[in-house]
């Protein structure tokens, strides 16, 4: 099932959710709606589920108007971040439910019903908990019954809202590779929301980046993060140092020291200069592009995080290797292996 | 715990106990005999049945009542949901007059509907409004917490997993609510069938049609036939406890499928 949504506009009294989304997802794929809170990712999802209404836009699925049809009919499965279990039925009553409310013409009779949801406890590892409440069930156990109660009525799409949101760290990163391994295995074409850059990064095929109602940038996880198409993106994927410049005459200047750095093809005006802390280079003094004095020293694993004011005036964070050990108060040089430069402010 | 026994036991089972060995003056045929007495099955009948009536009628409008105060955002929201509580601190004579003087032939309600050639005050339907009106709040504050507590994302869910509006109340809304459905109505009920100040004036409290039995207990002790009125008392008091424990036990069985969170 492939997914196209053109021109999504959607409001809410004064607040634009949606500000013009277009977005084709292929068949099979696992999407990410990678975006801090308010970028109008659940609203897009809510959409394609038919859960909300545009304003204007079309959304289609294999080609075929979709908003012609309710949440009902479109035959979507959708897992909510807050599981949405219904708490007065067995697991295995849950998982049945969206068996038993079909048509009479096409319901299955009670042994195939029962058979179906075995077979779907027993994919998401929980046949064990049939006959539990979900009030029993621990919160990764809860999102998983979620998922095979989804699952049940055969979507044709499957459509996740922060999945994992509500969950702790551990079972979050359990749940992630399970999910991915889940795709694979059942191969429908999937969407999930997450404000977590780390799950979409990891879980995704593809990861759309979202801000204020608008895509910023749609590619792979390694595009998304090796090539930022916007400031925000770098700013939001990665941990990233931001420095605001000028560009005037082929030169960028930070505050009023020019800086050694290329400036092709950059438009003059006040523009915004992306490093990633690791690609921050220690050198000697005098050695790069920035001059500065090294604050305070925490050690990471294999790295060691240092805080350093620069001579300009603004103070950054660089994650330096463990190989040459920094001390508050030295004084050092800094090179930026890779950066990237947007206009604006 | 020892406090708590001791002043259920002062402030109900004492009188309880008082109620039944006063009863005891009578001898069994005795007792009998004032039971099998036309009026008082017939002030039973309407007691009982028409606060039956009045619950149910209450379970179904309140539960309406809730949905429309929990679910939607309307202008004077917050004034009808002040005004659901009016029942509650309305003494209840001043409920009585007011319904009676509302229904009565010449009254705004009364006058039309005598024109439909329906007669409320001082009818049974009379007594059945009273009801009505006492009852409401006792539904409205059982359900209304518990829709609150209940995730709007659990109807989008069935939605989504193909259930039509009406298989989403039936399956869905309606069983999470149960419990406290039930409790709502054993309230509602349990009110109506004690209740007296509202009653009486809009009654008419004719002997054997639209007298109910607390107002008969009332004329047999001004009648000094104490043991009547106790005998009265204790039928009251049984059948209002039998049906509250059946209450009780349904509303256990409705909650013991929803474990507590």
């Amino acid at each position: 099932m492939t997914i196209e949504v053109r021109n999504l506009v959607k409001k809410f009294g004064s607040f634009q959710a949606l500000d013009g989304v277009d977005l084709k997802v292929d068949n099979g794929e696992l999407l990410a709606l990678l975006g801090p809170s308010g970028s109008g990712k659940t609203t897009l999802l809510r959409i394609i589920a038919g859960l909300d209404w545009p304003d204007t836009g079309d959304v289609a699925f294999n080609g075929e108007d979709a908003l012609a049809q309710g949440a009902r009919e479109r035959h979507v499965g959708f897992v909510f971040q807050h599981y949405a279990l219904f708490r007065h039925m067995t697991v295995f009553e849950n998982v049945a439910f969206g068996l038993r409310v079909q048509p009479r013409a096409v319901r299955k009779d009670e042994a195939t019903i029962r058979a179906r949801v075995k077979e779907l406890l027993d994919l998401v590892q929980l046949d064990w908990l049939a006959d539990r409440y979900p009030s029993q069930l621990s919160g990764g156990q809860r999102q998983r019954i979620a998922l095979a109660r989804a699952l049940a009525i055969e979507p044709r799409i499957l459509l996740l809202d922060e999945p994992f949101g509500a969950l702790d760290a551990k079972v979050r990163k359990e749940l992630r590779r399970w999910l991915r391994s889940l795709h694979h295995e059942i191969n429908v074409t999937s969407i999930f929301v997450t404000h977590d850059q780390e799950e979409a990064l990891e879980v995704a095929n593809r990861v759309v980046v979202m801000d204020k109602g608008r895509i910023e940038q749609i590619g792979s996880p390694d595009d998304v993060y090796e090539t930022p198409a916007t400031a925000f993106v770098h700013g939001f994927i990665g941990e990233s140092i931001e420095l605001p410049v000028q560009v005037e005459g082929g030169v960028i200047r930070l505050g009023d020291q020019p800086l050694p750095l290329a400036a092709d093809g950059l438009a003059p005006g006040a523009s915004k200069l992306f490093v990633r802390r690791h690609d921050m280079l220690v050198g000697p003094p005098g050695s790069g592009a920035f001059e500065g004095a090294v604050q305070h020293v925490r050690n990471f694993g294999p790295v060691q995080r240092a805080e350093v004011a620069l001579s300009g005036g603004e103070t950054i964070e660089i994650d330096a290797p463990r190989n040459r050990e920094l001390r508050a108060g030295d004084t050092i040089g800094l090179n930026p292996r890779r950066y990237r430069i947007f206009a604006g402010a | 715990m020892g406090l708590t026994l001791s002043w259920l036991s002062v402030i109900i089972l004492i009188p309880l106990a008082g109620l039944f060995l006063k009863s005891l003056e009578l001898s069994p045929e005795q007792f009998w005999a004032i039971l099998s007495s036309r009026r008082t099955l017939n002030a039973l009948r309407v007691s009982f049945g028409l606060a039956f009536a009045a619950a149910c009628v209450n379970l179904v409008m309140g539960s309406i009542i809730v949905w429309a105060l929990v679910r939607y955002r309307f202008p004077g929201r917050r004034i009808f949901d002040a005004i659901v509580d009016v029942p509650f601190a309305l003494p209840t004579a001043v409920a009585g007059v007011a319904l009676t003087a509302l229904f009565a032939e010449k009254g705004w309600l009364g006058a039309p509907l005598a024109a439909l050639g329906i007669k409320v005050a001082f009818t049974p339907v009379g007594i059945f409004v009273a009801m009505i009106f006492i009852g409401i709040p006792f539904v409205v504050r059982t359900v209304q917490p518990v829709l609150q507590d209940l995730d709007p994302e659990i109807e989008e869910a069935a939605g989504s997993l193909g259930a039509s509006r009406w298989q989403t109340i039936i399956r869905v809304i309606l069983p999470s609510l149960a419990p406290a459905l039930l409790t709502g109505l054993a309230l509602a009920f349990a009110r109506a069938v004690g209740e007296y100040g509202s009653v009486i004036f809009i009654a008419g409290n004719l002997p054997n049609v639209s007298e109910i039995a607390p107002l008969l207990i009332v004329i047999r002790l001004s009648e000094f036939r104490y043991a009547d009125a106790t005998a009265i008392a204790v039928v009251m008091l049984v059948v209002s406890f039998v049906i509250i424990f059946a209450v009780n036990r349904l509303q256990r069985w409705a909650q013991s499928r929803i474990p507590a969170r």
